[in-house]
């Protein structure tokens, strides 16, 4: 599995990309879908593998980074860390933070570690079933997608699925590339190749938080102060075995699935240690297990949410999306074949998501007072300097000024969405999925000859029809939740 | 008093158009039709060369969906108002009017030097008073993302009066 990544190239980049990752995790707002979509343009002087190796390691180490601000400020520093909040302040608070940190370190080290072995085992297998999808199947399981996405994704299912279908609509602007019909192009020549998936996410991720800080600019941060991490002791061990395991299963399950996985993991992942805990009454108040069962989630997911993205070029988070069109861009495409085809490309993926688990372990504990001091420098000064990348890093990919418009432009329609309680991530995934939707159904048009009974006669189809259907019906009923 | 009764309280004092629920379903509803109208301008594909469905099927097909779900979720609101928003700050208009700087100055002067008067005025906008950090954040790090830009990933800018400098035009 390392032997891929025997090479002093290799080992710098993914040092590089864990010390980076850590960085982005620990600025509040930034995290690792922007951070991602930041350094895609740069990955581009780079060979495939370390560009994949570079923002992977960005991805696991950017997922624990959130934690050392959630502890500290009491502010998530990605969203994926806002349960950490939830004990890993209190207990700060109480003078434990190098204990709340050294809990949050080891559980979301072992909640990687646990996924990327989830990983190994299961996106083979996930990539062996592939192979009997045909066009179809393919559908309905894009479909399944983003009825998931939409039901376990946070806030509204409806206004979920909205967002998702907003996406799709993005990914038909330009050519269609079946008929080479221009649509909602609109005369402007640079649109018929489409809108760019970097723009979206840059504009949807980084310029609408840029507007979101300019609202809370009156915030002021009490950072609680850190001596240093500690290593938990062996009775917070006895105490948090189970629920870490416990977490790291619940959050390989949730990455797997197509939702904002690590929120949503570290959220159930919380409540389940709470619910199994033989101190419930603790939980709030700074209780080990609370900060075990919320981080070991939120890593487990990240090593879940490659299964489908590199099994089914399907996407299980909006990293994954981001890391998908680096896979894109660099010419690998990812499904069944690169399983077959590439399988020391795999293998260097793997390892190193292993070692950037490592090696957060490492830098977090040795590095989590000089990391956290990253969180003092302004936000009047720091975004400035992101939207100068920003506007640097969009532009770069085609020398075009209309891919820096359309960051602009859904930099506020994301501050707008997020400010009526539209979660952005289902825009990135249904943008992604979108020609796989329409391209999978115009071809299973033609297998049936324009007949769409015909999908029924595919078991496949009609059991994940089945799971989409269940998917949006039950949280309406369970939630009511609009 | 519960929350929801409070905000529905709350929200009865507004005439409905007033309310977020509207004016976010409004928005939602006018460009989706507007949208689905453009559709019926798409070129239709003759039979013969038609795979599956017109190109215009599937976009609207996406909009009826976004239009059937938006009402949905404002027929909802009647039963649970939205959380009503406090009043957006100053400091959020001022970052609006720094894009629109932004893109008229590079429209027609310099992409950089509207990176570095975006930098400057969001900055000082924001609360940052201090010299230094305002050089440091409007010229000093434009000017080291440029050279990033263009040594490593060899890179070239648009045209303008001070990438034309350096360009040697």
């Amino acid at each position: 599995m390392f032997a891929p990544l025997l090479s002093s190239k290799l080992m710098i980049v993914l040092i590089f990309g864990t010390l980076f990752g850590l960085i982005l995790g620990v600025l509040p707002g930034l995290g690792p879908t922007t951070g991602g979509a930041l350094i895609l343009p740069f990955t581009m002087t780079l060979d495939p593998l370390s560009a994949i190796v570079l923002l992977t390691a960005i991805y696991c180490s950017a997922t624990y980074g959130g934690a050392i601000t959630a502890v500290l400020i009491n502010t998530p520093g990605t969203p994926a860390a806002a349960a950490t909040c939830l004990d890993g302040y209190p207990l700060a608070q109480k003078g434990e933070a190098g204990r709340a940190l050294g809990m949050a370190t080891v559980s979301s080290t072992i909640g990687g570690i646990f996924s990327v072995i989830v990983l190994v085992f299961f996106a083979p297998l996930l990539a062996q079933l592939a192979y009997e999808f045909g066009q179809p199947e393919y559908f309905a399981l894009a479909i399944f997608g983003l009825t998931m996405l939409a039901s376990i994704g946070e806030g509204s299912p409806i206004k979920n699925l909205i967002a998702g279908a907003f996406g799709i609509l993005i990914s038909t602007i330009g050519k269609d590339f079946m008929t080479s019909i221009e649509r909602f192009t609109y005369g402007v020549n640079e649109l018929s190749e489409g809108i760019g998936f970097i723009p979206v996410v840059v504009g949807l991720f980084a310029i609408s938080e840029m507007l979101t800080q300019s609202t809370l600019l009156d915030q002021i941060f009490k950072r609680v102060a850190l001596k240093a991490v500690k290593l938990p002791s062996l009775t917070d061990y006895k105490k948090t075995w189970k629920t870490i395991l416990r977490s790291s299963g619940i959050g390989s399950f949730i990455g797997v699935l197509p939702a904002e996985g690590g929120t949503v993991a570290s959220l159930i992942g919380y409540s389940e240690a709470k619910r199994w805990s033989k101190n419930p009454e603790e939980f709030g108040k700074g209780s080990v297990e609370g900060i075990a069962g919320a981080e070991a989630a939120n890593n487990a997911a990240t090593g879940g949410a490659m299964v489908p993205t590199l099994a089914l070029g399907i996407p299980g988070s909006a990293t994954t999306a981001v890391i998908l069109t680096g896979l894109i861009i660099h010419g690998v495409r990812p499904g069944p074949d690169l399983f077959r085809e590439q399988p020391d490309f795999l293998y260097g993926i793997f390892g190193s998501m292993l070692i950037a688990n490592i090696l957060f372990f490492i830098f977090g504990f040795f590095g989590a007072k000089i990391f956290a001091r990253i969180t003092l420098v302004p936000n009047r000064l720091l975004w400035p300097m992101i939207f100068a990348v920003s506007v640097c890093g969009t532009y770069s990919l085609s020398q075009s000024m209309l891919d820096v418009w359309i960051m602009l432009f859904f930099g506020v329609i994301g501050f707008f969405m997020r400010r009526y309680g539209f979660s952005v991530v289902p825009v990135i995934i249904g943008l992604i999925l979108g020609e796989l939707v329409e391209g999978t159904l115009r071809q299973s048009l033609v297998i049936f000859e324009g007949n769409w009974l015909m999908f029924l006669t595919r078991p496949i189809v009609v059991i994940f029809f089945i799971l989409s259907l269940i998917a949006l019906i039950f949280p309406l009923l369970r939630k009511k939740k609009i | 008093m519960n929350n929801v009764q409070k905000q529905k309280r709350a929200n009865k004092s507004l005439p409905f158009f007033f309310k977020d629920e509207f004016k976010v379903f409004f928005i939602i509803i006018s460009i989706s039709i507007i949208l689905l109208i453009s559709t019926f301008t798409f070129d239709i594909v003759p039979p013969i060369l038609n795979r599956g469905i017109q190109p215009a099927t599937f976009p609207k097909g996406l909009l009826v969906l976004i239009i059937i779900l938006i009402s949905i979720v404002y027929y909802l609101s009647f039963k649970k108002p939205w959380e009503i928003k406090k009043k957006l700050p100053k400091s959020f208009f001022l970052t609006i009017i720094g894009f629109i700087l932004f893109a008229i100055i590079s429209k027609t002067l310099d992409f950089f030097l509207a990176i570095s008067i975006l930098s400057i005025f969001v900055s000082f906008c924001w609360g940052e008073k201090r010299i230094f950090y305002l050089v440091l954040v409007s010229i000093i790090f434009p000017i080291i993302v440029f050279i990033f830009f263009e040594t490593i990933l060899g890179l070239r800018f648009p045209p303008g009066i001070i990438t034309n400098i350096y360009y040697q035009v």
